[in-house]
């Protein structure tokens, strides 16, 4: 049965009328026009699909969106502030960390709450972090050098 | 009024390039380009191209495509049949036109891969964009610019030497007059000119000028791709829009012998479709199509096929080998060699698992057919449609947005079929994306291998005959690039129990991989060096010089002496697609887990003049991870028609944990023409472990992937 869950995503709060049990990730797609958030395998499985639930990593393939309600969730398309870049969008940038960029918003993420969560990961924390994202193009080298040199930066920063 | 440049002339004659044909057209009345990019100047393309003629597109027939179109507000757009999956083409071909027009890389716009607009420059596959859409796009922007010299000197009555072209502006330091693009595009000096005097031989900019091309221009629509505003197949919506979900059989072959959509119908917003075996469901949303494809489904029975297992798929290859097995034509001399030696090679049907599922969106208006999509083949897809739905040319439009990888797996139209039958049916666009299951499952794979190699030494440890048979996968790279007095290899066909096709390098890996692996085991037959036998018998200077280099700077011949318990060094080299490499792993093996871990690779690549350095080491770091994966894990396993392990958790890709310490070295040759580079760098990889496993254990593997559990005695 399509209910009204009230959800608050990127700060602003949306009210969709749809079936409990659709994945998150569905309904920012189809419901919410945030397709920054990607498909890639809908079992928690490449991390294409990750966003910031209270700034925690969740993949969004798996949230029914009915347990979405209550939390701020963060997408690619909020992590902009008036136009300016958050600073891991400008690493990946400058470190052309991306080469179809299909995973890349995932990747992303996964290094914003890395840096809530970890702060001064060190190399081997951060590959084990980044691991449940699978980037086919295979440019994991530089998207290592860029979650590298963002946990880098943000430690001076702090 | 069009001008033809003949075809096929040379150009740069210092890159012994050629390019195709270059028709000028001015003052058309084409209204789609008028309205996408105003009025200004229309550079053609003629689409009779060797090219596009060999590569089944739709040349001939002196159908014209705009190449280059200069507005009067000095916008420069760059038209191009080539697609953009992350290989850095659109950054390549920005920088091609940049270099020739004299202009900052910035000030051109690349529309890429749309059949109603672009000319057919060929399917993106083939490490092909390099060497043939770059000369063409070159070609045409060096007219332009000549166009733009000779106009500028004929109005000022001056000399064309005395002229200076930078930044998109003509000058004539003497009396200080300038000019610039949009200038020209408003003047009508260019036209008259071109009656008078058409083109002759445009000279495009020598490599040792260049100025925008041999640099690392980064990726020039890479702010979209950080944001998450780039539009991929996958996120196009147009109003009303549905998507659709297609029934799949339950196994290979499985044939369907009834369906009742009704419980489908009978969901709101539902629309179901059966066609002959086709049966699909079209829903405002994902999750109320997949409910309407269970309730199909649930009613759906089907009469299973006999399928082959992946167990037995060796067998089951080489006995279907079209014309049998060919005997050795060397038997007489093998028999009397002072060494012989014969060994078999498999290699496993693999996936590409692009991140991006085969998606199109389909839209039908006034009998006239549109489809965005993610595809390597705009062109033979536009064909397709056309055939499939009796359309004429002109009522189908493919249109290809940079889309999510395809590494050689993109080349079909299955998903725009699906989802224009669907949307005729519906009478809305529809839009399908392959789950990631569909994908593992119904997109064609890597085909499986089965190679056979014999050949012999003479006393002095030289090759005299070698004879090498790959069943199934393909001829690329199957001749042998070392000097054998009598050589034989062959690719025969078989009767694949899966869809197959092509792959980064598509049967390259396969070949390259069985030979470098079986040159190793003659060198320990013949008791030499593995490099040394094969510089011994290895006469291809570029070859040469990726090999020599990758093990000087690996120290080779130290590693290869030393002996350090569980772990081991190999090597391999190969030619390919017109550029050569070299590559020697460090591995380390755990005789308790039976497992390799890949520790250090050095790996050497060239491909002529380099276009883009940092886009081509990003080309070559991938292919060197992306082939660790069929070297060593990748395997599709399947058992009675179904396919057990579609999906990433049961088929495990490369990730990060995985990445080795990777030195590589990119040898620039200014003298030879640009080849492309995103996919020979896979081919040395795997044979270069499997090598590295011998020096590691003292036995062989002789399959992809490369497993510690089944290696064999030397």
């Amino acid at each position: 049965m399509a209910t009204d869950f009230s959800l608050m995503v990127n700060g602003r709060r949306h009210t969709v009328n749809t079936e409990p049990l659709r994945p998150l990730l569905h309904v920012l797609r189809e419901d919410l026009g945030l397709t920054g958030t990607k498909y890639g395998c809908g079992e928690g499985q490449c991390g294409a699909c990750t966003v910031l639930m209270d700034g925690r990593r969740e993949h969004s393939c798996l949230i029914p969106v009915k347990d979405a309600v209550g939390h701020e969730i963060t997408t690619i398309e909020g992590l902009a502030e008036n136009g300016r870049l958050h600073p891991v969008q400008q690493i990946f940038l400058e470190e052309g960390a991306m080469q179809c960029g299909y995973c890349t918003s995932g990747m992303i993420m996964a290094t914003v709450a890395l840096l809530r969560q970890n702060p001064s990961a060190s190399r081997e924390e951060i590959v084990a972090w980044m691991n449940p994202h699978i980037c086919r193009c295979c440019g994991y080298p530089r998207i290592l050098q860029a979650v590298q040199r963002a946990v880098t930066e943000h430690r001076k920063k702090t | 009024m069009s001008v033809f440049i003949p075809p096929n002339i040379p150009c740069g004659a210092e890159d012994g390039e050629t390019a195709d044909a270059v028709e000028f057209d001015f003052g058309m009345d084409r209204r789609q380009f008028v309205e996408i990019l105003g009025a200004g100047l229309l550079f053609v393309a003629s689409l009779e191209t060797a090219q596009a003629q060999a590569r089944g597109g739709r040349g001939g027939g002196g159908r014209l495509a705009t190449r280059l179109h200069i507005g009067r507000d000095g916008k420069i757009t760059v038209m191009t049949g080539k697609i953009e999956m992350g290989q850095g083409a659109r950054t390549e071909l920005t920088q091609a036109a940049a270099e020739e027009l004299r202009v900052p890389p910035e000030s051109v716009q690349m529309i890429m891969a749309d059949t109603g607009l672009t000319p057919d420059d060929g399917i993106t596959a083939g490490s092909r964009t390099t060497p043939s859409t770059v000369p063409a796009v070159r070609q045409a922007a060096a007219a332009a610019r000549e166009l733009f010299m000779r106009t500028a000197a004929n109005k000022w009555g001056v000399e064309i030497a005395a002229l200076k072209l930078e930044n998109g502006q003509v000058t004539h330091p003497p009396s200080g007059r300038s000019m610039t693009y949009a200038d020209l595009a408003a003047s009508g000096e260019a036209e008259k000119l071109l009656q008078e005097r058409p083109p002759g031989d445009v000279q495009v900019t020598p490599v040792s000028q260049w100025r925008v091309m041999g640099r690392s221009l980064p990726k020039v629509n890479r702010q979209a791709l950080v944001t998450g505003a780039h539009t991929y197949p996958s996120d196009l919506r147009r109003p009303g829009m549905l998507y659709g979900k297609v029934l799949r059989p339950p196994s290979f072959g499985a044939h369907l012998l009834s369906v009742d959509l009704e419980p489908a119908r009978k969901l709101e917003g539902v629309v179901a479709v059966q066609d002959g075996s086709f049966v699909g469901v079209a829903a405002p949303n994902t999750w109320l199509a997949e409910q309407a494809l269970k309730a199909v489904e649930a009613t759906a029975r089907w009469e299973p096929s006999p399928h082959p297992s992946s167990r037995e798929i060796y067998d089951y290859l080489r006995q279907r080998a079209q014309g049998g097995v060919p005997p050795n034509p060397f038997e007489d001399e093998a028999a009397q060699a002072a060494h012989r030696h014969k060994a078999t090679y498999h290699v496993a049907y693999v996936q590409h698992a692009p991140m991006e599922t085969r998606t199109a969106l389909a839209e039908w208006k006034d009998g006239k057919l549109t489809v965005w999509t993610g595809t390597q083949a705009p062109f033979g897809y536009h064909a397709e449609l056309s055939r499939v739905f009796r359309l004429s040319n002109e009522n189908v439009r493919v249109v290809v947005p940079d889309f999510g990888g395809g590494f050689g797996g993109k080349h079909t139209a299955e998903a725009a079929i699906e989802a224009a039958r669907l949307a005729q049916a519906a009478g809305k666009p529809v839009l399908i994306q392959w789950t990631r299951e569909e994908e593992f499952t119904w997109a064609y794979f890597r085909p499986a291998a089965v190679i056979d190699v014999e050949a012999t030494l003479d006393a002095e440890g030289r090759l005299t005959t070698w004879h090498f048979v790959n069943i199934n996968s393909g001829a690329a790279a199957v001749d042998t690039p070392y000097r054998i007095n009598k050589a034989r290899s062959r690719h025969v066909g078989s009767n694949s129990p899966l869809r197959q096709g092509s792959y980064r390098t598509l049967a390259a890996t396969a070949n390259n991989f069985a030979r470098e692996a079986f040159m190793d085991e003659m060198a320990a037959r013949a008791g030499r060096d593995p490099l040394e036998f094969r510089l011994a018998h290895l006469e291809n200077e570029r070859i040469r010089a990726v090999l020599l280099e990758a093990t000087k700077r690996f120290n080779w011949q130290e590693r290869f002496r030393q002996k350090i318990p569980n772990t081991g060094v190999g090597l391999a080299c190969g030619t390919e697609k017109n550029s050569v490499v070299a590559a020697c792993v460090e591995i380390g093996v755990d005789p308790t887990l039976q497992t390799i871990t890949v520790k250090r690779v050095c790996e050497v690549f060239e491909c002529g003049a380099i276009v883009n350095p940092d886009n081509l080491l990003a080309q070559v770091q991938s292919c060197i991870l992306m082939g660790l994966g069929p070297a060593l894990r990748e395997e599709m396993q399947f058992l009675n028609g179904k396919m057990r392990n579609a999906n990433f958790s049961k088929y495990p890709v490369p990730r990060f944990a995985d990445v080795p310490e990777m030195e590589i070295h990119l040898l620039n040759r200014p003298d030879l023409p640009s080849a492309g580079g995103g996919e020979t760098p896979i081919i040395a990889i795997a044979p270069a472990i499997a090598n590295a496993v011998y020096h590691a254990t003292g036995r062989r593997v002789r399959a992809m992937p490369i497993r510690l559990a089944e290696a064999q005695p030397a």
